[in-house]
């Protein structure tokens, strides 16, 4: 086991988010797994299912070695995690290079999709406890720093790999070319935050304000058996799948609504509101997880829930009057999407302490793979169901609208039933000091 | 005799840092401006 690297004398904790955000603008390039898949299918004579398998394992791993290996994390701490997540992200694409350059696909599913896919969860949950620790006066801002990057990981990404598939060509060749240049600079990239990452000296606060070690503090075991883990997960779950719900179809949504308008949406103007979706996301993850700090968690939980569903009952109604009207909601949907990823952790440290807070968001996150299946299955089921009825335009979406409302309303209910955890679950409050050997000579 | 020195100053490391993660994000934010823009000419 190796031991968590304790910060020197004045080492100032500005320098944790850079190393935090090293690791999640690297890891948020899945989301733009997109940018291969034509290339893929053409050079290897796949299609459209096969070539987004690599993606699909890559998040159903990325969730699985969040729950699983949170407590490992917190364990061995933060340098080991985001050493851990290097190695497999970065290895995941030289496996697909030579996958590529062999023209062996199943070789890039196991590389990009299940080495990788570890990368993935580990390096998503390396920096929260830290970060949390670090910033105990604002930690909704810290984690949403942190988790920002995996929004803006995609913007890097994304020109980036197509420009690359541009220089070095399309065939088999170019790709695997393509996949070690990745795999090498995201080694190179995330290297700065294995090198700057430490976790605080305990012995003063780093921050005026509340110390990070103070207060309540539940176990990673004991928190999933509490009602309040699973309210934030059904909370989490249902934002997400709202998000999702406008994500998953955006480009064609747009376009449906004013399809019979006197100003149709171009293909260009579909792929630049998807644009601004993706600014919006990431505006929400550091704009509303800052604001929590202000206002509480609970209230900010409130807004994503509630004004989203008024928001998306706008839509419903009056979306298809108003191009501006339709923009603006949208915008404001995702950025409490974005909001909701960024804040949870600030939200489990409030209600569990930062005794195994990572461990306990790592287990959380399989709320965000179910909305990941939850949401697309609702919205492309019913939209395809209503296409087959004869329904066009925005009718096509009224009825996932209403269910992304109701269950809006059902996360509202699940944020509003979150207590304080009961005394039976915390763990038992340490002598001076040993909380510190708890996190620092594990 | 204090033994007692300062700890050094970390600024030009924090700047570095944030300079290794400003820039690809700043490159990131410039590609989505220019194709947000579509939706308002395109």
């Amino acid at each position: 086991m190796s031991s968590p690297p304790v910060a020197p004398r004045g080492w100032s904790r500005w320098l944790v988010p850079p190393a935090a955000l090293s690791v999640h603008l690297s890891i948020g390039q899945a989301y733009a797994w997109s940018v291969f898949k034509p290339p893929l299918e053409s050079a290897l004579g796949l299609d459209g299912t096969q070539s987004a398998l690599p993606f699909q394992l890559a998040i159903v791993m990325l969730g699985l070695s969040a729950a699983f290996g949170g407590t490992l994390v917190e364990r061995n701490g933060p340098r080991w995690a985001m050493t851990v997540a290097l190695i497999c992200f970065s290895s995941g694409f030289l496996i697909s290079a030579l996958g590529a350059q062999t023209e062996q696909y199943w070789l890039i599913v196991l590389g990009y999709g299940f080495v990788g896919g570890i990368g993935l969860g580990i390096g998503y949950i390396s920096p929260v406890s830290t970060l949390i620790k670090w910033f105990p006066d604002r930690p909704g801002m810290a984690t949403g720093i942190a988790i920002m990057g995996f929004g803006g990981g995609a913007l890097i990404a994304s020109p980036w790999s197509a420009q690359m598939l541009e220089s070095f060509g399309s065939d088999h060749s170019g790709i695997a070319l393509a996949f070690l240049v990745h795999g090498l600079s995201y080694a190179v990239f995330m290297t700065l935050g294995v090198l700057l990452v430490r976790v605080p000296r305990t012995e003063k606060p780093v921050a005026s304000g509340p110390s990070a070690f103070e207060g309540v503090q539940v176990s990673a075991r004991s928190a999933v058996r509490t009602p309040q883990f699973w309210c934030l997960w059904l909370v989490l779950c249902m934002n997400v799948t709202a998000g999702i719900g406008i994500l998953e179809k955006a480009a064609p949504m747009i376009t449906d609504f004013f399809a019979d308008s006197s100003t149709p949406v171009s293909a260009s103007a579909a792929a630049g509101f998807v644009a601004l979706l993706s600014a919006a996301n990431m505006a929400g993850r550091i704009g509303w997880s800052s604001t929590s700090d202000l206002i509480g968690r609970k209230n900010i939980y409130r807004v994503y829930l509630g004004v989203g569903a008024v928001t998306y009952l706008i839509i419903a109604l009056f979306g298809d009057s108003s191009k501006p009207l339709f923009v603006l909601c949208a915008l404001v949907i995702l950025s409490f999407y974005g909001g909701g990823f960024a804040t949870i952790p600030a939200y489990l440290k409030d209600l569990f302490g930062t005794y195994e807070v990572g461990a306990i968001h790592g287990r959380l996150l399989t709320a965000w793979s179910t909305a990941g299946v939850l949401g697309p299955l609702i919205v492309n089921w019913i939209a395809d169901r209503q296409e087959e009825a004869g329904k066009h335009g925005s009718s096509l979406y009224g009825l996932s609208f209403s269910i992304m409302i109701g269950l809006l309303v059902v996360g509202f209910v699940a944020n509003e039933l979150v207590r304080p955890v009961h005394s039976k679950h915390h763990v038992p409050a340490p002598k001076e000091g040993a909380d510190v050997d708890r996190h620092q000579s594990a | 005799m204090s033994t007692d020195t300062s700890p050094p100053s970390r600024r030009g490391l924090i700047a570095f840092a944030w300079l290794w993660v400003g820039a690809p994000l700043a490159y990131g934010l410039y590609e989505l401006v220019q194709k947000a823009t579509q939706l308002f000419t395109g």
